[in-house]
């Protein structure tokens, strides 16, 4: 009766931990999507030649900071300007038709490894040779760079906290099973059990406990998963493509080994050292 | 066969238990530890169960010094030594045969030889018929029995017994008793700590006094034997 409560408690605790883990994959992978929209981008000094845009663009491609570039000429610049400012009055753009107002604006857009490396590659960008001037979106960056440090720290602090809860929960378990069970303990000792006679009992319930506690949250995590990621992207497939989610694949890939480790893990630490603690044997 | 040298023992709270117990049993004896509350028969059994350590002293049990025995070669000293208590002890939520094979469980007995020495032991205390009852369902006297039994299983050559017949009429006394006797002739050594006089008149076996910690006297009655083996 009482390992079934120990069971329970320890289900929800997993649970939790689940739903925090979930939470923060998440954000992490929306932070991590957001990100490699955020871009640099350079232009070149007036009438500088192809060959050498090539060869800065070579250059910052090959820096550990960068994922992905991409060079837009000067004509597509201009076009995509177009598009956006004489979409519905195309004439006025018909007064430029032989002369792109934006000839000097080829420039590359570049794509970051990690928002957070922003400073130190617009300081590199600023020193070579040929480049005119860096756009830079610091205040994204930031925003990203220290949101991605909250979850992290966030995460971090719950995890921690949870753990604490789930490793009291059994060793609570494990006291009062002791001292249900104080006579049985004291007969065996004056009999002459060995030591690890007297504790595999306990051991084995406090890891059979967080096998089941984690096995159970771990199957309704899966389902309720699986139902809440269909329902958003059915429901609100406005924001599908701001709300990236994981797929439960990949989610449970991470989180089934780490939510069986965790209850096993706790279920046989949590009852191996109350045991050393309660136990004199 | 037990030998104890100048033991002392002080508790923590200050209370002084023995005083310099200097003792020897043989090898087959049956002795009596005989003296009031607070006299030191309950601490003396303690000690040799290695329950407490001295304070001052040495105890040889089986020739093995205690005072230097390690922590984790205890387990396999008490496998030596049987004991059965006032109140029994039994485990209330399985039954007779549960209770004493649990005793040999708890050595990694195989089953088969448990499925052999129970029913055994069953018919040495006298109750081979009761082998599915509940402790709650027998007497006292059965319930000692019972722990007599449990005692035995593991072939200790040594019995303690703190007090046995202290929850038990005279007549179920008798008995138990008796059968300590029997256990004794068959060659285990049995220390009974008691503070029936009645039952050690009746039995005519070595008799140890003792009074606050020390020995007052030690003596054999008339009419007392030792069984050796």
């Amino acid at each position: 009766m009482f390992s079934l409560a120990s069971v329970a408690t320890m289900s929800a605790c997993i649970f939790l931990f689940g739903i925090f883990f979930c939470i923060i994959q998440n954000f992490q992978y929306m932070v991590k999507t957001a990100e490699q929209n955020v871009a640099v981008t350079v232009f070149f000094e007036k009438d500088l030649p192809q060959e050498q845009m090539d060869a800065i663009g070579e250059k910052i491609l090959a820096r550990d900071e960068v994922s992905d570039i991409h060079f837009v000429s000067a004509d597509e610049t201009w076009e995509a300007y177009q598009k956006i400012y004489f979409e519905e009055r195309p004439e006025l753009a018909e007064g430029f038709a032989e002369d792109n107002p934006l000839a000097n604006h080829a420039h590359y857009e570049i794509y970051l490894t990690d928002v957070a490396l922003q400073g130190s590659l617009v300081e590199y960008l600023e020193s070579v040779e040929g480049i005119r001037k860096v756009n830079k979106s610091a205040e994204i960056a930031d925003i990203l760079t220290n949101f991605n440090m909250l979850i992290a720290y966030v995460s971090v602090a719950i995890i921690i906290l949870l753990l604490c809860v789930s490793v009291f929960l059994i060793s609570n378990t494990v006291t009062i099973g002791i001292a249900v069970r104080k006579e049985e303990i004291a007969i065996m000792k004056l009999i002459g059990a060995t030591n690890s006679f007297v504790k595999a009992p306990f051991v084995v319930e406090g890891i059979l406990i967080g096998l089941i506690g984690a096995s159970i949250p771990l199957g309704l995590l899966y389902y309720l998963y699986t139902r809440l990621t269909q329902y958003v992207a059915g429901e609100f497939n406005i924001l599908t493509g701001l709300l990236q989610f994981l797929s439960v694949d990949e989610m449970f890939r991470i989180l089934l080994p780490v939510g069986l480790a965790l209850g096993v893990g706790i279920g046989f630490f949590g009852s191996f050292f109350t045991l050393r603690k309660h136990l004199k044997v | 066969m037990i030998d104890l040298q100048n033991v002392t023992k002080a508790y923590s709270t200050g209370v002084q238990a023995l005083n310099g117990i200097t003792l020897h049993i043989d090898k087959g004896e049956f002795v009596f530890i005989v003296g009031d509350s607070g006299s030191g028969k309950s601490t003396l059994i303690k000690l040799l169960l290695k329950e407490l350590d001295p304070t001052s002293g040495t105890i040889k049990v089986n020739g093995v010094n205690l005072n230097k025995m390690k922590r984790r070669a205890v387990p396999k000293y008490r496998r030596k030594l049987g004991v059965v208590f006032q109140d029994f002890r039994l485990l209330k939520d399985r039954n007779v045969y549960e209770n004493i094979a649990f005793a040999q469980r708890v050595v990694i007995t195989p089953s088969k030889q448990i499925r052999k020495n129970v029913p055994m032991m069953l018919s040495l205390v006298g109750l081979a018929e009761k082998y599915k009852s509940y402790p709650k369902q027998l007497s006292g006297g059965e319930q000692q029995r019972v722990a007599l039994a449990r005692a035995l299983v593991n072939q200790p050559n040594i019995l303690l017994a703190d007090e046995p017949t202290g929850n038990l009429d005279p007549k179920n006394s008798k008995e138990i008793m008796k059968l300590l006797e029997t256990i004794n002739e068959r060659g285990t050594t049995v220390v009974v700590v008691t503070h029936n006089q009645e039952i050690v008149d009746q039995m005519k076996k070595r008799v140890v006094a003792m009074h606050r910690g020390v020995i007052i006297s030690d003596e054999r009655k008339a009419g007392y034997t030792q069984h050796e083996n």
